[in-house]
This record gives C-alpha cells, sequence and structure tokens, in this order.
C-alpha cells in the first residue's frame, strides 16, 4: 500500500454545499460489476444541465484537487462516487466537511479528504479560477495547505491521517490478522452461539 | 450496579475486538446483509487476493435495487441488470452465502426483508453496503451503512475498522396528533437539526412517541437517521420488539427465546444512562410534513408557506435560491395545492404492510386523479403476498394505482421505474436529492404514504388530515 504523505497537482473548483452521491455518480451507472469506466460519469447529470461543469471544461481535465463545500458526498454510501472521482483524476479533496460514510470511503481508497475553513475554500476557488494552472499542495505531515504564496490550515482526523501517511488506509491487512481474536470474540457474543 | 452506559455503548463494548494503530476499533459484525448492486467488486476484492468469507452464515443476500417491478421473469430485459443478478448468484454460491433471490418468496428491498425474516435481532452490530441500514436500529441494535471497501473486509474478517461516534439522545414526546406519522416525526427532526445535525453522533431516539411506536414505525424513523447526517440511529428494545420477534424464521425458538428477550431487554439504556448530548421535541409542533427542496431538510409542514429566501442565514442562501430554480417552486407560496405527477408509495421508509394498510384507507372508495400517474411498490414478496390476502391490491387497483412486485423501484430508479422530464413526484421515499428518481430533472417531494395517497387522488399536494374519514359511496 502506498504512503499517502503529500498530494500536489491542479485544482478543479465545485464551491457548492451539500453534493449528494447521488450526483457525484447518478445511480443508473451503479449497473455494474466493476468500477471500471466510472469515471467519465462523474457528475453526468449535472453536467449535462450545466454546460459551464468544471467537470467539463478543457482548463481543468488535468485537475487531481478537488475543492467542495459543506456536507460533502453526503447521502447514499455507494463507494462508486470516490472511485468515479478517482478514476476522473481526483487524488484528493478539500471541502468544508464531508459525510461519514464518504469521508470513510475515500480514506479507504487512499484519498486524503481533508478541512478547511470557508474562507480557504474561497481562496482557492478564487486562485483556480484565476490560474486553473495554479499548483496545489495538501501536505498531511504539516496539514498545510501550499497555492502560490499562500499557506492555508487544513484537519483531518488523527486515524485517518496517521493510516494516509502510514500506508495502512487499506485495512483489510490488519484485520485479518486478529483472526484467532475475532473468534474468540464472536464467542463471547450471546447471539454467535445462538444463546445456547 | 449504577449503569451510566447506553445501549449503543454496551453493544459497542461487546463487539469491540481491539483498538487498531489509527485508534479506530476493530469491530465484530453480527450480521452482514448484502445485495447487487455494492457487493461484485467486494467478491472480486476477496477473489484477488485469494480470501474466504470468514463466517458465511453470517451474511445474507437479497436482490433489489435493480430488479424490476412489472415483470421479473429471467433474464431480465436490461442486459446490465442480468448481468449484476449473474454476479451475485455466481458469488454467492462460490463463498457459500444464502441468497434470497427473486424466485425466492422471501426476496425484497434488503431493510424490510431483515426485520422481517427476524434476522435484525437487538444487541447486533449489522452492516450492509447500504446506507439506510440504519432501519435495524429501530430494534436497538448499532446498523451502519458501509462502503464497498468495507463489505470486503467484513465478509473477509467479520470485522471493520471504525472510530466511536458520539451518542445522542432525540427525545419526543407528547401525543402526535391525528395523521400525522413516523414519517413525518423523521422529517421534522431533519428539519430542525438539519442534513448535517447528526454528523459524528449516532442517536438514541427515545421519549413517549417512541415508546408508543409499532416496530414497522421505529423502522421509518431510523431509515432515515441517515439523512440527518447521524451515522446511524436506534430505538430501545422493549415488549413491542420482543413480540414482534417471536416467531420469525431466524430468531431463536423455545428456551433460547426467552434467554434472547432477557439478553435483549437488559440492553436498554437505564434511567441513569449518559448521552453526549440531548435535544427535545415536542409531539404537538408536528405535522404532516413535505419536503419542497433538493435535501431532506428543505421541508415545511403542510399548512405552511416555503419561507422567503431572505429569512435564511447569507451562508445558506445560494443552496435555497438552486433548491427554488431546481424545484420550480417560488418564495412565500403554500405547499399545499401544488399539482403533481406521480405518486409513488414504496422504499425501505415506507413500504411495509402497515404502510400500505393506512395509505389503502385513505385510497379506499376514492379514484387516483386523471392526470396522476401512481404506483405502489410493496417492500417484499411476502408484504405483497399479506397485502393481496387483505384485499388491499385491489382498492389501489380499483383506485386507478399500479400494484407492483418487490422492489427499491423508484426510490432510486435504476430500475425501469424513472420519472419523466421534470415530473413533480409525490413519493414516500427517503431521497430528494437531484435526479434521485430517475430522471436528471426529475422533481421529488417526500412525504408519508398516507400523504402521497392523498396527493394522489387530488392530484397535488393534500393534507391526508381532510381525507381521513372515509369516502361516502
Ligand atoms: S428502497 Fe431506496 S433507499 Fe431503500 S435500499 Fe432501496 S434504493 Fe436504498
Amino acid at each position: 500500500m502506498n504512503e499517502v504523505e503529500k498530494i500536489t497537482g491542479t485544482g478543479i473548483p465545485l464551491l457548492l454545499d451539500d453534493i449528494d452521491t447521488d450526483r457525484i455518480i447518478p445511480a443508473r451507472f451503479l449497473r455494474c460489476v466493476t468500477f471500471e469506466g466510472l469515471g467519465e460519469h462523474a457528475f453526468e447529470d449535472d453536467r449535462i444541465q450545466d454546460p459551464e461543469h468544471p467537470f467539463d471544461k478543457p482548463e481543468y481535465q488535468e485537475a487531481s484537487i478537488l475543492v467542495g463545500g459543506r456536507n460533502f458526498g453526503c447521502g447514499s454510501s455507494r463507494e462508486h462516487a470516490p472511485q468515479s472521482l478517482i478514476r476522473w483524476g481526483i487524488q484528493a479533496i478539500i471541502a468544508e466537511s464531508y459525510a461519514e460514510i464518504f469521508f470513510g470511503n475515500c480514506t479507504s481508497l487512499g484519498v486524503p479528504a481533508v478541512c478547511a475553513s470557508r474562507q480557504t475554500l474561497e481562496a482557492l476557488d478564487k486562485a483556480i479560477k484565476q490560474n486553473a494552472k495554479q499548483e496545489i499542495t495538501v501536505d498531511l505531515k504539516t496539514m498545510k495547505i501550499a497555492c502560490g504564496d499562500q499557506q492555508f490550515d487544513c484537519t483531518l482526523p488523527e486515524n485517518a491521517r496517521s493510516a494516509l501517511i502510514s500506508g495502512t488506509y487499506d485495512f483489510l491487512a490488519q484485520l485479518l490478522k486478529s483472526t484467532s481474536e475475532i473468534k474468540e470474540r464472536a464467542a463471547e457474543v450471546p447471539y454467535f452461539t445462538s444463546f445456547a | 450496579m449504577s449503569n451510566t452506559k447506553n445501549l449503543f455503548d454496551k453493544v459497542w463494548d461487546l463487539h469491540s475486538v481491539k483498538t487498531l494503530d489509527s485508534g479506530q476499533d476493530q469491530l465484530l459484525i453480527g450480521l452482514h446483509l448484502i445485495h447487487e448492486v455494492t457487493s461484485p467488486q467486494a467478491f472480486e476484492m476477496l477473489r484477488d487476493r485469494g480470501l474466504k468469507v470468514l463466517f458465511p452464515e453470517r451474511t445474507i443476500a437479497t436482490v433489489d435495487h435493480i430488479v424490476p417491478t412489472e415483470n421479473q421473469a429471467r433474464p431480465f430485459a436490461d442486459l446490465l441488470a442480468e448481468e449484476m443478478m449473474s454476479a451475485i448468484e455466481k458469488n454467492c454460491i462460490e463463498f457459500g452465502v444464502t441468497l434470497l433471490d427473486v424466485n425466492d418468496s422471501r426476496q425484497g428491498i434488503v431493510h424490510v426483508v431483515g426485520p422481517e425474516q427476524g434476522l435484525t435481532q437487538p444487541g447486533m452490530t449489522i452492516v450492509c453496503g447500504d446506507s439506510h441500514t440504519s432501519t435495524h436500529g429501530a430494534f436497538g441494535s448499532i446498523a451502519l451503512g458501509i462502503g464497498t471497501s468495507q463489505v470486503a473486509h467484513v465478509l473477509a474478517t467479520q470485522t471493520m475498522a471504525l472510530g466511536r461516534p458520539k451518542v445522542r439522545q432525540v427525545v419526543v414526546n407528547g401525543e402526535l396528533g391525528p395523521g400525522v406519522t413516523a414519517k413525518d416525526v423523521t422529517l421534522h427532526i431533519i428539519r430542525k437539526l438539519g442534513v448535517q445535525g447528526g454528523v459524528g453522533y449516532a442517536y438514541e431516539y427515545a421519549g413517549e412517541v417512541f415508546d408508543r411506536m409499532s416496530m414497522e414505525e421505529r423502522m421509518t424513523v431510523c431509515n432515515m437517521s441517515i439523512e440527518g447526517g447521524a451515522r446511524c440511529g436506534y430505538i430501545n428494545p422493549d415488549q413491542t420488539t420482543v413480540d414482534y420477534l417471536k416467531g420469525r424464521p431466524f430468531v431463536p425458538q423455545g428456551a433460547a427465546f426467552d434467554k434472547a428477550a432477557e439478553w435483549w431487554l437488559n440492553l436498554a439504556s437505564g434511567p441513569d444512562a449518559k448521552f453526549d448530548d440531548v435535544v427535545e421535541f415536542d409531539a404537538a409542533d408536528i405535522e404532516p410534513t413535505v419536503t419542497w427542496g433538493i435535501t431532506p431538510a428543505q421541508s415545511v409542514g403542510i399548512s405552511e408557506n416555503l419561507a422567503p429566501i431572505s429569512s435564511y442565514a447569507p451562508d445558506e442562501q445560494t443552496l435555497i435560491k438552486e433548491a427554488f430554480r431546481y424545484m420550480e417552486l417560488e418564495e412565500n407560496q403554500p405547499i399545499k395545492g401544488q399539482k403533481i405527477d406521480v405518486a409513488f408509495i414504496g422504499s425501505c421508509t415506507n413500504s411495509r404492510i402497515s404502510d400500505l394498510r393506512e395509505a389503502a384507507k385513505v385510497v379506499e372508495g376514492r379514484h387516483v386523479a386523471d392526470h396522476v400517474r401512481a404506483l405502489v411498490v410493496p417492500g417484499s414478496q411476502l408484504v405483497r403476498k399479506q397485502a393481496i390476502e387483505e384485499g388491499l391490491d385491489k382498492i389501489f387497483s380499483d383506485a386507478g394505482f399500479e400494484w407492483r412486485e418487490a422492489g427499491c423501484s423508484m426510490c432510486l430508479a435504476m430500475n425501469p421505474d424513472k420519472l419523466v422530464g421534470n415530473e413533480l413526484c409525490a413519493s414516500s421515499s427517503n431521497r430528494n436529492f437531484k435526479g434521485r428518481q430517475g430522471s436528471p430533472t426529475g422533481r421529488t417531494l417526500l412525504m408519508s404514504p398516507t400523504m402521497v395517497a392523498a396527493a394522489a387522488i387530488n392530484g397535488c399536494v393534500t393534507d391526508v388530515r381532510e381525507l381521513l374519514t372515509p369516502a361516502t359511496v
């Protein structure tokens, strides 16, 4: 598993509140048995209705850092949502706040979803819109966002931060280590043993 | 012994295998429900790593999201849906998991099937790759929606990594007025606390209103916890819970049942239980409630007008304006009388037998307005069968409703049931997000199933209390 310490790339501005996962990837694209090919359908319905949607704009096609608003990723638990963003090219998200399942999904896929203040988001939004080639760095060691000569603070719950930095964000390997403890614990839970 | 632990903490502690380096707990999962949409990639991950399902008997699969509700004969007309069906069938056989398929009389929406079969029990940790897993909290379990990677974790280890949320007690005391349902209670709570109000919390619903509710009503409330941002929601088990479970197929029988019931009842938060936060509501303040916008918190009581944009906090106004634009509604207008195009009774929030019975009472002897397309989609094949035995199908059909097979249907429109263009739908489901019901410009008004029935009859948003007396024949 790769260690995720620092993401550098250009940004894509999507500073809207309550972006739900139905909008990130509409349900009809969940009719699939792999996550391949989801990238091109990210925000498809929003894009159909808004010819100016950032995900369609040529200048943002190389972007890897998404700047969002409040309660990003609310609604359905579909992992297809972060999977489609990753396949589109997103490697990190900066937003005011996240819905919890979405946040957990991002972390377990190695995508840092950091929180920043409204002022920071507005400053980043402005900087990106002025110059789409502007490089942005999200540094998980220092919890700073660098954008040109500006620097901002960001936050990430410590457990997610350490998991990303140490490359242990895919918990499966860790969980698998405790098979005997799992079985011992199960033996103590009344319903696992049918209340015998 | 003074017991300050609430139910959530008791159940969590019992299932915590260990604390991981990240500070999260490795939590043992008692029941893993899976369905066709979020499981295929998880099984693929297991295959890639050569892993097996650790406790196959603790996982149950059903199919609901993509199944057509008109003709369920295989192969499905939609080839992608057919491919997903074949995938879950193949995966369940290969990994030894029980599948309740469309040709199994127990098939239905995963959150309807679990309780109905008695799979869902108090004190369990329950997960499913679906956010409305919170439904199962109605039994006093910790029930969480998870992503596909976590589905793989649970399949392989029967555990997952999770940070412990705080617990907020949401108290509703007093008496609900006539025509005010569990759906209105949950919409009211979300309206007052906001779609993000619950982030970081598990909700314990407590107070007289929940004490008096049937299990099906409790499920409606817990179902929508996630819409208020909470990680999950639960209600303490009591005699209502025990009575509901007795005799269900997956529930222990005989002496084991008595032992189970005793254990369940002891899990309830006692009078000394501590909470990180408590909020209280008065039942008398709750009206039949309708969402008007694009988040479940954007709702009003049926007798209210939509608040002007200027009444919202400045940082909310952009979203509110967008909601008005998208919904083609205006500030200060009443919601009552708004013309609808489609009426949908169904979804894991409100498709159980009591929902259908109550809606049928409103519909009986009346007819759906000419311009309205109305459908009833029972939550499971067993609900459907029961309804037919009670003659509800006939009441709905005679009134002009389409009577369908079990599935998620127009709740998220992954099957052929979809809105067209900018149709406005009165819906008993749980999400009014843009495009949720299958048309990118489709519009959803969430409300209780009886309110949907009333809207279907009058062709516009209606105060169901005006239709509570039977139609004169
Ligand atoms: S009925 Fe709707 S909310 Fe419930 S499981 Fe199905 S799609 Fe999800």
